[in-house]
Order: C-alpha cells, then structure tokens, then sequence
C-alpha cells in the first residue's frame, strides 16, 4: 500500500510544440495511502494514458511518478508492485481458480504454506469457495474478473490496485454485487485503488475522491457531493448527472440573473470578469414545477419507472426537471430553481456567489 | 406487421428459445429485455431470417415467412460492434444499400442527406468511419439501416460499447428517429434502465421465453411474474420469501436466523388473497431511511456497504436478504451500523409460489 | 460463427462432390478393386481375397519401410514443431520487420518439391555443392550418395528447411491472437519468461498446433519426391520410405495388387491417426466449454 505522488506530470505522444500536442495536460496530485480514486472521462479524455503512467507501461514525458516518496517513473510495471484488472477479464485458462490466485506468490518465490494460507483467506473474502478448485476457464465473467482481483490482493504487498473499466462485461445486477463486494474489500484491506471508468455511476459509487477528466485535462477533484452540487465546470456538470446539468446562458445584473425577459434571484452576487460568456448551472433534481417562476414549455415527459424526466424548454432554452415516481405535471407549469442548486459560470468555469 | 407464432429453437439438446409468440406493429419500438444469454440475440436471428426455428412459425404481415432467408426479407441490423466498410467514407456506408437496390443517383444522395441530419453525420459525409469517434461511428451504421428503409430493423446492443454520456445522448434521439420511420424495431440490451428510457413496448427474457410482453412502463408497473420484476429493475428488486395467514405476513427463514420482523399487516389490495407462501417484493426506492407515515412497516438491519452517488444513496442492507435502499440525499452510514428501512405497504408487490403475480395487482399510479 | 439455413445451398456444392467423387471416390475404388485381385496378363484378372494384404503386411520390406516412415515422421516432428514455435515467438509482433519476416518465412513454402530436392541434391553433393565440400573441408565424412546416415540428415535438413515455415507461420497466427492484456497480467504477476510460455502463449497456441502436427504428420506419410530427387531411396534402401517403396512395387516390379494393398494400408493408417487426433481435439473443446 502505497501514496501516489503524480508529481507535474504531463504527456505527449511525439514532440510537444502547443498545448494542445499533450495527451495529458500537467496535472500535480497526491493521492493518499488506501484512498480509492476514480479517473472518469468520455474516452479520448486522457484517463488511461494517466492510468498507464500510474502502472509504469508508460513513461511520461514530462514529471515523476512517487510512490511513497520513492521515484518509479522509469520502472516498469512489474518493479512497480502494482496489480491491475482489466476490461475483459484475464485468467490463465489451465489453471485452476486456487492456482491461478497462487500464481504471483509462486513466481515471487513465497513458501508453499504461506502461500495456501493466503490464497484459502482471498478465496474466502471472494466467495468463490466452491469454485476453488474449478478451471477458471469454466467461470462466467464475473467469477473471472473476482480472479483478476485476487491475483491482486493475494500479495501483501501490493502497492495499488489499478482497474480498468473493469465491470464492462458484467449483467448489470452483477454489477451491483461485484461493486458492493469491491466496496467492502476495500475497507477490510485498505489498499490504494485507482478506477478508470466512463460510468458516472462507477466512478461515484466507488471513489471517494473522483478525478473528473476532460481533453487531457483535470476539471475537477473532488468527492461525489461535491461534483453534483458544485460542479467547478459546466463539463462536469453534463457529464455527472443523468441528465445532466442544464445551462442557460444568462447575464449577470448583481444578484439576478437575467434569462431573456425573465429575472431569476441568486443565492447573493455574482462578478464575472468582463466579456465573459455567464451561464446559470441548475441540475434537474433542483428544477421545481409548480405555480411560480418561469414560464416552462413542456416538450416531452419520459416515465422511467422510479421517477419522470420532464424535457422542456425556458425561454426557448432546453431545460429538464426531474419529478419523484406519481407526481403529475402541471398543466401550464412554470418554473423555479431551487436556491441550493443554482451555480453560476463565466466561460464554463464555476465563479463564487458572495452571500 | 411482425408475428411470431409459438416459435422455439433448439440446437443439439440445448434449447436456445421455447415457445415464444409475439406480434409487433409498424412503426412500433420493441426492447427484448434480458441478461447475456437469455436468448435476445438468438431471437433476433429468428426474426432476422439468419436461423429457422426448430418449432412455430414467423409471420409478415400475414404471410408465413418462416423458411425464407435474410437475403429476401427485408431486414436492416445493428451490431454491438461499430460494423461500418472502412474504405468507404460515411456518404457510401450510407448509400451502400441504396446502390444494391439500384436507386437512381438523385435519390440516393437526397436519402442519405436526410438520414445523415437526423444522426448529425451531416459534417462527417467525406470521411472515413476508421476517423470517427466511436458514437459517430455507430451513428454511421445506424444511418445505414435507416437508409435502407426496411420493413424491420434489428439492433443487437447498439450502445454497448459506447460510453455512459454518448448512450444517453443516443438513447433520447433514437425513440423519435425510430418514430418517424415507421418500420419495426427490435431493439436488445441487458440493462434495465435502457428500456424504460427508450420506452415503446418491452418483452423481458429469461433462459429463452419471452416473460411478458407489453408497453414498458406496464410492465415495469404491473409485471405478470417474479421473474419479469426482477428482470425490469435496477437497482436489483428486492424480495423474500414469506406466508400469508388471515391478514398478517409472516416471516420464512430457511435456516435458524433471527426474523427481522414478526410480521406484516396484509396491504390492502392483497385483501382478497389466499392463504399460503409469497415472495414480497419492494423496489429499492420504496424503501426509506425515515417514518412517512403511522402505518409504514419498519425493518432493521445491519449495513453492508454504502454507496454515494452525490445527490443518492445506495444501501446495501441484510435486511431479510440482502436488500438495497435507494435513498435521496447523502447517507454515510458505516458497515454493520444498525438502521431502521420504512416502507409503505402500498409498495408491497406478492407473488405466488409459482412466481407468478398473486390476484390484486398493485397500481402505483396515483397512489 | 453461425451457419445460415439454406436446403437450396447443397446445390452449390454438388459440382465440387462430383469432382471429388471423379478424383478421389473412384479412383480409390479401383485401387480397392486392384488390392483385391490378381493380374499377370494384361485384361486376365484373378480374385484374390485378402491374400495381397497379408502377404504385403508379412513382408519384411514392408516393416522397413514402415519403420523408417515412422523414424523419419517422428524426427521431423520433434524437431519442425519446437522450432516452428521457437521461430514465431522470436519473431518481432509488428511493424514492417513483422512483415519481411513472414515473406521470408513464406518463401521456401512456395518452391515446388522436385525443385527443393534438386536444390539441396546440388547444395549437398560432396564434390561440388556448398555444403557436402564444406562439410567435407571440416573434416566431416559427408557423402549422402552412399552413406545412409549423410542421406538421412540431408533429407531431413530438407524437409525442416521445407516445412518449418508452416509450423512457423501457423504458430505465429495463434501468438498474434493473444490479447495484449494477458501480457500484462503476466508481468504484474511477476510470472518468467518460461511461465509467459507455459501458461499463456502455449495454452493459446494449441487449437493451431495441433492443426500444424496434424498436417506435417499427413504430410510426412506422402513424402516422394524429395528423396527420389535425391538418391532414389537409396543409399541401398536407407531412405526407401512408404511412398517410394509403393512406387516401386507398382512402376518399378509392376506388381499392382501387392502396391495397391499397400495404398489401401497406407491409407487406412493416416485415417486412423488422423480420427486419433480429430477426437482429441474435439473432446478438448468440449472439456471447455
């Protein structure tokens, strides 16, 4: 178990002359020992080139990687002590599941009891008991991505936990298992984990700390609250969230904000410097339907089961509210946003409302 | 229209689908619902013409199609894969079977145009799919089925491998572009939130039948069995094993652990039901971290992890089983922490030994 | 892959069934109609029985024959399937090196047999050829044209310089198939260079070398010309295997229904081996699934 010290790393494919040449723009972070991390991004984002940086299959071109104060940004994986689940499950096919999960002991030269007692108590925290001695070969995904993992945990000391994307090929009600299962090994093992996924649902359910990725950016740092609640980019505020934040453009006046003919009061007053691009950033849970407020053009209503997802339009703008399960839509509805929710951005970039 | 009459198909000793009849309507968006292997893609071949039942025939618009190949029939798919001829640019994916059917030149480009403005290909016409993101790639195969103007198009998890943030954008576009073709649509997936998003009608699928077979938002509210519930429900639906007696629900644990509730008062829509063993079903929104109301029935548990979505909690609790709680706001509560779940017996689903929906189906809507 | 259902597709085929059954169905008929007869005269034919089989599976010849086949099929197989294997994995994955390697590799498969055999009857003559003087210059005593032992290498050294590419190529599609991911895992866990081998590439690789032993081993049953390039079968009949012997009987003594048994034989014991392998590989599958 390790801290990750991405000490100003940056990375380009070939020579760097712009910015815009770097798959991975500089970013300086200190991840904590057993904290669980998640990289998320629509791909393309730079999350696996920084994942890759991490696990020593790439050296970047610019900064170190520490891990506990020691320099491995030239170390290949295998020096590194990581271990690493992939987007399809890897199992050495003729093996069975006990031997496969003895396999990084065995090659590590570790002694025979030291290694049955591990790999009886990995088995164990996995639930695959009754598969011990099965091929691994024969499992379903699930049962195999457990195996991958294992191979993992079954060192002592092993420094991170690395996955990738790693429930891509599970049933979604495995998903829900398999994440509470990783949630709790977690706890109980205390390794550091690094998680690279698209799925919002993911990267929140698992991290406390999301590292939200953008065009080789990070946009934001922070915990899941804080990416629903204060999103520090209107990207973060799209991408976390289903829907995602709604953004109108609006112009600033003090403690208003004016949206076409319509004035909507902010929680205290907003500056934005001069010639910036302002917008209101309201997510639909914060959007109320009722008998105050803007006008609201109903467009269409999606039942999905638990709750309604009402598309519509203020002020010629597309706006989405979100109703509980049984909540009917008014008929000529209007509008307004609930005070803890509002955010304000001047070109994308979220700025603080002075109470 | 696309009628299935009892249709099975059985490979060697396995059987692959049994007994399945279903009737699709023109212009109608069709989800087969179901986890990996319950059949969806076989089925899919089935309507498709690429395999022949072993049993039941298959019907268009009235004429018994069973023996005839995907060649004649009319019939555009889409894959998991971004299938697309990687030498041709984006216009003659498109195009490509409008130059089979011999279109005349002025028609094919009017028709591919509007078929690229309605998937936003529009800028992307001279390039080569292999240039494309992956969400434009697939857009191009999308294009190309609707070109090509079929009677019935099938899409086989059209979205699995695009990311999170490009399925939602083209799961809100696909309904009204499927809308407006007015051509069958058959569309499989694996995830439950899928289907009610795209909404239209949805056949749930386990081990090869067709479980139920409705408009989504029925099925999801009134599903016939067991199985459909669970299979139309994420977060996983929550149930347990119970024994109704006179007006009371009384635990049935299979091993000696302690009851979590000494009973439950019957809902009353169940008021006409008989005696005997139901599972109880509650979906994991129903349940709530606080007391709404004097009648709510109150369980407790110890937590087994919790997840926190931002503005959602997911509890993970053994409640009678291991059940999960999808509560609004933050809920940090720590493993093996004790606490208390309210549910309303309005939200109680039963279903009978036999898995199907007891008598007095539940309604939600106004409840 | 799934197969699309047409009765009309049989059709399709039956141009190819009668070309097999014109190449191969009658004339393997009358090669059993022949075994079973005897013909002195021209057009004068004589029922037999089995009498040609027992007497061609009593025959002394016919056990040296057949254990040089069999020694002489063992050793190219132990020693064209490692080294196939060998060659592919130090082959470079990509690239334009990948490239000129495979079209090196490719080359010997394209020279027609009777061209191998002259080349290599030239490349070893001990008078001329580059490698029969060479050897002879290092103090080898090298001549294949009267030592059995100098013929057997040589022939030997030709079939591997032949057909390891084979092997090589085919193992080389099996390695390519290898998801890059494995590699990976492999050396997060730390495993050797030798555990990459045991447990991964070997493991992936074997659907196709099993296909690769099965065809050098069919292959090696009807090896002809080569050896008839080269020495005739001879030194003495040190490289007389079942193709030439067969010849022999039938071109060579004009005994038709000795040679004709023989193929029956021959033919038989390919099926056989070839069924013994087909069985394995297919219960394996099954295994895995």
């Amino acid at each position: 178990m390790a801290e990750i010290t991405l000490d100003h790393i940056g990375h380009a494919y070939g020579p760097a002359k712009s910015r815009s040449d770097y798959a991975l723009k500089e970013l300086h972070h200190v991840w904590s020992d057993g904290g669980a991390y998640a990289l998320l991004g629509p791909s393309g984002c730079g999350k696996t080139t920084l994942l890759n940086i991490i696990s020593g299959l790439l050296t970047p071109s610019e900064g170190r990687v520490l891990f506990d104060g020691q320099d491995v940004t030239h170390l290949p994986p295998e020096a590194r002590n990581i271990a690493q689940v992939f987007q399809f499950p890897v199992v050495y096919d003729t093996m069975t599941v006990a031997e496969n999960l003895a396999f990084p002991l065995k090659n590590r030269g570790v002694a025979r009891p030291v290694i049955a007692a591990r790999v009886e108590r990995i088995i164990a925290m996995l639930g695959l008991t009754a598969e011990a001695n099965k091929r691994a070969a024969s499992l379903t995904a699930d049962m195999k991505q457990k195996i991958s993992l294992g191979r993992g945990m079954v060192r002592e000391d092993v420094a991170a936990i690395l996955f990738d994307e790693p429930l891509t090929v599970i049933d979604p009600h495995l998903k829900w298992q398999l994440r509470s299962q990783l949630k709790t090994l977690h706890r109980e093992f205390g390794h550091t984990m690094v998680y690279v996924t698209h799925d919002q649902t993911e990267a929140l359910t698992f991290a406390d700390t999301v590292v939200v990725m953008y065009e080789g950016e990070v946009v934001q740092v922070g915990t899941p609250q804080d990416l629903f609640e204060r999103p520090a980019h209107t990207f973060v505020g799209y991408f976390i969230g289903s829907p995602g934040m709604n953004v109108l453009p609006v112009a600033l006046d003090g403690a208003v904000a004016r949206l076409g003919g319509e004035a909507v009061a902010l929680p205290g007053r907003a500056v934005a410097a001069k010639g910036a691009v302002t917008a209101l950033g309201v997510r639909p849970e914060f959007v109320v339907l009722g008998d105050d407020g803007l006008p609201f053009t109903v467009v269409r209503v999606d039942d999905i089961g638990r709750e309604k997802i009402v598309h519509g339009t203020i002020a010629g703008v597309a706006v989405a509210a979100i109703l509980p399960e049984g909540a009917a839509v008014p008929a000529m509805p209007r509008a307004s946003f609930r005070a803890e929710g509002i955010n304000v951005y001047a070109d994308d970039w979220r700025i603080e409302v002075a109470a | 229209m696309l009628e299935l009459r009892s249709v099975g198909k059985r490979v060697g000793e396995e059987t692959h689908l049994a007994d399945i009849s279903l009737r699709l309507e023109p212009g109608s968006l069709n989800v087969l619902l179901g986890p990996t292997l319950s059949g969806k893609t076989s089925l899919m071949r089935l309507m498709a013409g690429l395999d022949k039942p072993t049993s039941g025939t298959v019907h268009m618009d009235g004429k018994d199609v069973t023996g005839v190949p995907v060649r004649k029939r009319d019939v555009a798919m889409v894959y998991q894969q971004f299938i697309n001829y990687p030498a041709l640019s984006v216009f003659e994916n498109i195009a490509s079977p409008l130059r089979i059917a011999g279109k005349p030149k002025a028609e094919i480009r009017a028709t591919v145009e509007r078929v690229a403005a309605l998937l936003k290909l529009t800028p992307y016409l001279d390039r080569q799919p292999l240039q494309l993101s992956g969400g434009q790639q697939q857009r191009t195969a999308l294009a190309r089925a609707l070109a090509k103007n079929a009677r019935l198009v099938l899409l086989d998890e059209p979205l699995a491998n695009l990311d999170y943030k490009l399925r939602e954008e083209l799961r809100a576009e696909l309904p009204k572009i499927f809308a407006e073709s007015g051509a069958i649509f058959v569309y499989a997936t694996a995830e439950p939130e899928e289907a009610l998003l795209l909404g239209g009608h949805t056949a749930t699928m386990k081990e090869g039948r067709v479980t139920q077979f409705g408009p989504t938002v029925d099925v999801y509210r009134r599903p016939n069995t067991l199985d459909t519930a669970r299979t139309l429900s994420d977060p996983p639906l929550n149930y347990a094993w119970v024994r109704k007696s006179g007006r009371r629900l009384l635990p049935e644990l299979a091993d000696a652990r302690q009851p979590d509730f000494d009973e439950i008062p019957l809902p009353e829509h169940y008021a006409g039901l008989g005696d005997g063993r139901y599972a109880l079903a509650i979906r994991p929104h129903h349940l709530r971290l606080h007391r709404e109301g004097p009648n709510d029935v109150e369980l407790t548990g110890s937590v087994v992890s919790t997840e926190i979505t931002g503005s959602e909690t997911f509890l993970h609790v053994d409640l009678i089983d291991r059940w999960i709680i999808l509560a609004p706001g933050i809920h940090d509560l720590e493993p093996k922490a004790m606490v208390s779940v309210y549910f309303s017996r309005q939200d109680i689903m039963l279903f009978g030994d036999d898995l199907k929906a007891a008598d007095t189906a539940p309604l939600f809507e106004g409840a | 892959m799934t197969k699309t259902e047409n009765n009309r597709a049989w059709f399709l085929v039956l141009p190819v069934l009668l070309l097999v059954a014109m190449n191969a169905i009658l004339p393997l008929m009358t090669v059993v109609n022949y075994s079973l007869q005897e013909s002195f005269i021209a057009g004068f034919w004589d029922w037999v029985g089995t009498r040609h089989y027992q007497d061609v599976l009593a025959s002394e010849r016919f056990h040296a024959a057949l254990i040089r086949q069999f020694a002489f099929t063992f050793i190219i197989l132990i020693i064209e399937v490692p080294l196939g294997v060998a060659v592919a994995l130090a082959m470079p994955k990509k690239g334009a090196w990948a490239s000129l390697c495979l079209v090196l590799m490719a080359l010997p498969l394209l020279i027609p047999w009777n061209v191998v055999g002259a080349i290599w009857n030239i490349f070893a003559l001990p008078e001329i050829g580059l490698l029969g003087w060479g050897l002879n210059a290092l103090g080898f005593d090298y001549n294949y044209t009267n030592q059995p032992i100098s013929a057997w290498i040589t022939v030997i050294l030709m079939d591997v310089w032949h057909w390891t590419s084979l092997v090589v190529l085919l193992a080389y599609a099996g390695l390519q198939s290898i998801d890059e991911a494995y590699y990976r895992a492999a050396k997060i866990d730390g495993a050797s260079r030798w555990a990459v081998f045991r447990y991964i590439q070997l493991p992936k690789m074997k659907t196709v070398l099993i296909i690769a032993f099965l065809l050098r081993f069919i292959d090696s049953f009807m090896i002809y010309t080569e050896p008839f390039v080269l020495t005739g079968g001879g030194p003495g009949n040190a490289t007389t295997f079942l193709s030439i012997d067969l010849v022999k009987a039938a071109v060579g003594e004009f005994n038709l229904g000795i040679a004709a048994a023989m193929s029956i034989i021959y033919f038989l014991m390919t099926l056989l081996v070839c069924w013994l392998f087909f069985t394995l590989m297919t219960k394996d599958k099954e295994g895995q699934a």
